[in-house]
């Protein structure tokens, strides 16, 4: 078969479709929203009609995806590094049901935060669940893997995990496609007792659970995805998983490494291997992207030898991502590099688009701000974050989605007055509902900004869960109809933005303003498709 | 044959749009690719890059190695000095757009930016949205640029052009032509240096 160019994330999109997936159910969020996207995009998506809208947050994917898997169908979860905190509750859970349809969840890290708050590292998830998960290495490992993980969810009736990075999600290589399987009939779990979690049922199926893990270890020691190269050379062992594996053979780039190589894309740790390596080479360097996982496990809490060494000992930094240079300076390979930069180069961080109706919408929260000082605006997720930057620097705060106005809860029950909070249309129906609701329920003094653009924008514009009903939403969760209100983010109607504004301010209880106009980018695709729709 | 590129640019310049018509032509040859891209925050106008690598043989690293990539082609002059360190210091080439793109209050002063482009030994430093406005499409600067890299490439013209008409055939015949006439200038450019 010819190959196909395909970024990592869309190679795990179509090895699920190709392994017979009948639904994906995500939120977007970098770098994962390839996927979904390829799938929603995909002529074989369509006419098998696999499910492929988006969720309203990561746990409601998390459990649609576990509902699918019990009606006997193939089902596929995915979500950026954070998203996993917030499905956190039915991922750890479904590890005690199992899955009955293939059930594959899968986690995109962010090492570097090129587009995120943290760089957490998904592989822990997968191990504190209890679970086996996958760490692909190139885009071709990335289909194979997807692909063959629905066979082992199924066989071993566990939910697995796939772990991918940054950069081998967004990044493109030519993939050979596998001959595609027909997605499975309806099957509801035979078992009545299997998702039932009442804790006698739930005792039984953690037995079971634990039971599983040799067999999980075993798979791994023979997994085709794990390989242990043997070399002349036992000065060096070196273990390199994922994409790290890429970065070292650079390093060998048309001789073959003299030194012994253990892969590891598939766990648990195939701890076999890794013992064959430690018992042979002098020192065994680890490779890995993200946290010391696996150098953790290998040398456990005295490293009474020291000759485990990679991101704990310092031969590799802490944190950030890896790259070829950094594996060869652990190995004590010449390091290379360019000329300097120069230094009249300086940073560009990103900015509000020109013409983004969050400017608007900071322009008046400023003034109505300025004369109760610094510090008294919690914000929230999106695009609206780079208010945080000059010439705005309207916000002082981005936790995690939905914080902002639970935040300014905190904050006005420490007396803090007057407090704003500031959310996306999407993060609020994401994570901020509930967080409203706890203002309503106490009566808080905090006034809400919900930034209506229409979509998603952060993440390339998805729709919004909430569009045009975000109003009628605050109005059922119990705000007071007349603190709600819809204005428009534009230069004209400054002046009577920042009134109202100020008004609300003065409310010693629940407001929210809805500043309500579209997001430039999404606008002006839209505008495109009808023109060329005319021709 | 083994050739390594960072593609430079300011988030919506569209670098990709370059690199896929060269992946397009250099599959088509039955090369192996590599393209690392940045999708995400920094497309929001700020700075994005993308590892492109092309050989005959597997390519192992989705990141070129410091010191060691071949080319640099940016749309953007102070972005495409931003990479100089992946730059091999002896034989790498680098190819600009001479126009600013300034979105920042602190962009350095353009004459200084232009005689640091000039310390540089090997390098094309080309005015592609003046060449791209007067064969009458100031959106296809990105064509003159890639023209301009086109002779250091290793793929034939001829090869580059038919990728082009590929990538643009949907939008028409006055696309395609002026896409392959803007690639065309870029060539000659380079070619007269
Ligand atoms: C738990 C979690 N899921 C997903 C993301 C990725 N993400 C960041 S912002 C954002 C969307 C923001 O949309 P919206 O609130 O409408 O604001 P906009 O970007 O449109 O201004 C998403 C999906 C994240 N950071 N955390
Ligand atoms: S993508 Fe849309 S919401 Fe985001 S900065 Fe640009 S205009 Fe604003």
């Amino acid at each position: 078969m010819s190959k196909t160019l395909f970024l990592g994330d869309e190679a795990v999109a179509q090895a699920a479709l190709d392994a017979g997936l009948s639904g994906v159910y995500a939120y977007p969020g970098t770098p994962s929203t390839e996927i979904t996207e390829f799938i929603q995009n995909s002529k074989q998506g369509k006419e098998g009609q696999v499910h492929s809208i988006w969720a309203g947050n990561e746990k409601t994917a998390m459990e649609s995806a576990i509902g699918m898997s019990y009606a006997g169908k193939r089902a596929m979860v995915c979500m950026k590094h954070v998203g996993l905190n917030v499905a956190a509750d039915p991922f750890m859970n479904s590890s005690i049901t199992g899955a009955n349809g293939g059930l594959v969840v899968v986690v995109a890290d962010d090492p570097s935060m090129h587009s995120s708050q943290d760089e957490q590292d998904s592989r822990y998830y997968a191990k504190f669940a209890l679970i086996p998960s996958f760490e692909p290495s190139n885009q071709q490992e990335a289909y194979d893997i997807t692909y063959a993980a629905f066979d082992y969810s199924e066989k071993y009736r566990t939910p697995v995990l796939i772990r991918l990075t940054t950069r081998l999600s967004h990044s493109r290589a030519g993939v050979e496609r596998r001959e595609a399987r027909p997605q499975n009939p309806l099957h509801i779990e035979e078992n009545p007792k299997q998702f039932i979690l009442l804790p006698a049922n739930a005792r039984v199926h953690y037995r079971t659970l634990l039971g599983k893990q040799d067999a999980f270890e075993e798979e791994s020691v023979n997994s085709p995805f794990n390989k242990y190269i043997d070399g002349a050379d036992k000065k060096f062992g070196i273990i390199a998983s994922g994409i790290a594996y890429n970065y070292l053979m650079e390093n060998f780039e048309g001789h073959k490494c003299p030194y012994p190589v253990l892969k590891i894309a598939q766990y648990p740790v195939p701890s076999k291997l890794v013992a064959k390596m430690v018992d042979e080479c002098e020192t065994v360097l680890v490779a890995e992207e993200g946290y010391p996982f696996i150098e953790e496990q290998v040398r456990g809490l005295l490293n009474r030898t020291g000759n485990i060494i990679g991101r704990l000992s310092g031969a590799l930094p802490r944190d950030g991502e890896l790259n070829p240079n950094l594996v060869a300076k652990a190995l004590g390979l010449p390091d290379t590099y360019g000329a300097p930069v120069p230094e009249l180069v300086v940073p560009r961080p990103p900015a509000l688009c020109v013409g983004c109706p969050h400017i608007d919408s900071y322009l008046a929260i400023n003034e109505a701000m300025a004369e109760y000082g610094a510090g008294k605006v919690f914000a929230d997720i999106g695009c609206y974050t780079l208010g945080a930057l000059p010439p705005y620097k309207a916000i002082y705060t981005t936790v995690d989605m939905g914080a902002s106005i639970t935040m300014a809860k905190g904050a006005a029950d420490a007396g803090l007055r007057p407090v704003m909070a500031v959310i996306g249309d999407s993060t609020f129906t994401h994570s901020g509902m509930t967080s409203l609701l706890d203002c309503i329920y106490e009566n808080t003094p905090v006034t809400v900004m919900i930034l209506d653009n229409s979509t998603t924008g952060m993440t390339g514009g998805q729709d919004s869960h909430a569009l045009g009903v975000l109003g009628e939403i605050c109005k059922g969760l119990g705000v007071k109809e007349e603190h709600i209100h819809r204005i428009t983010p534009l230069k004209p109607h400054h002046a009577e933005n920042v009134a109202l504004i100020k008004k609300e301010l003065e409310y010693e209880g629940v407001s929210v303003i809805i500043p309500t106009r579209e997001c430039i980018q999404t606008l002006s695709r839209r505008m495109k498709k009808q023109q060329a729709a005319k021709k | 044959m083994k050739i390594d590129i960072i593609l430079a640019g300011v988030g919506g310049q569209g670098i990709l749009s370059i690199a896929t018509i060269v992946g397009y032509a250099a599959v088509k040859r039955g090369m192996y690719m590599k393209q690392a891209e940045v999708h995400g925050m920094s497309q929001r106008g700020g700075d994005v890059q993308s590892h492109f690598r092309l050989s005959d043989q597997e390519i192992a690293s989705d990141l070129i190695p410091m010191g060691k990539a071949d080319m640099i082609i940016s749309v953007e002059p102070m972005e495409s000095l931003r990479y100089l360190p992946w730059l091999n210091p002896e034989t790498g080439w680098l190819i600009t757009n001479d126009q600013p793109f300034i979105n920042i209050p602190n962009y350095p002063d353009t004459e200084k930016l232009s005689e640091e482009l000039g310390k540089l030994k090997n390098k094309v430093v080309i005015n592609a949205d003046q060449i791209a406005k007067d064969l009458g499409s100031a959106r296809s600067a990105n064509m003159v640029i890639l023209g301009a890299a086109s002779p250091y490439l290793g793929i034939p013209f001829e090869e580059i052009e038919a990728a082009v008409r590929e990538t643009f055939a949907r939008k028409g015949d006055d696309v395609v032509n002026t896409n392959i006439a803007c690639l065309r200038a870029g060539k000659e450019f380079a070619e007269k240096l």
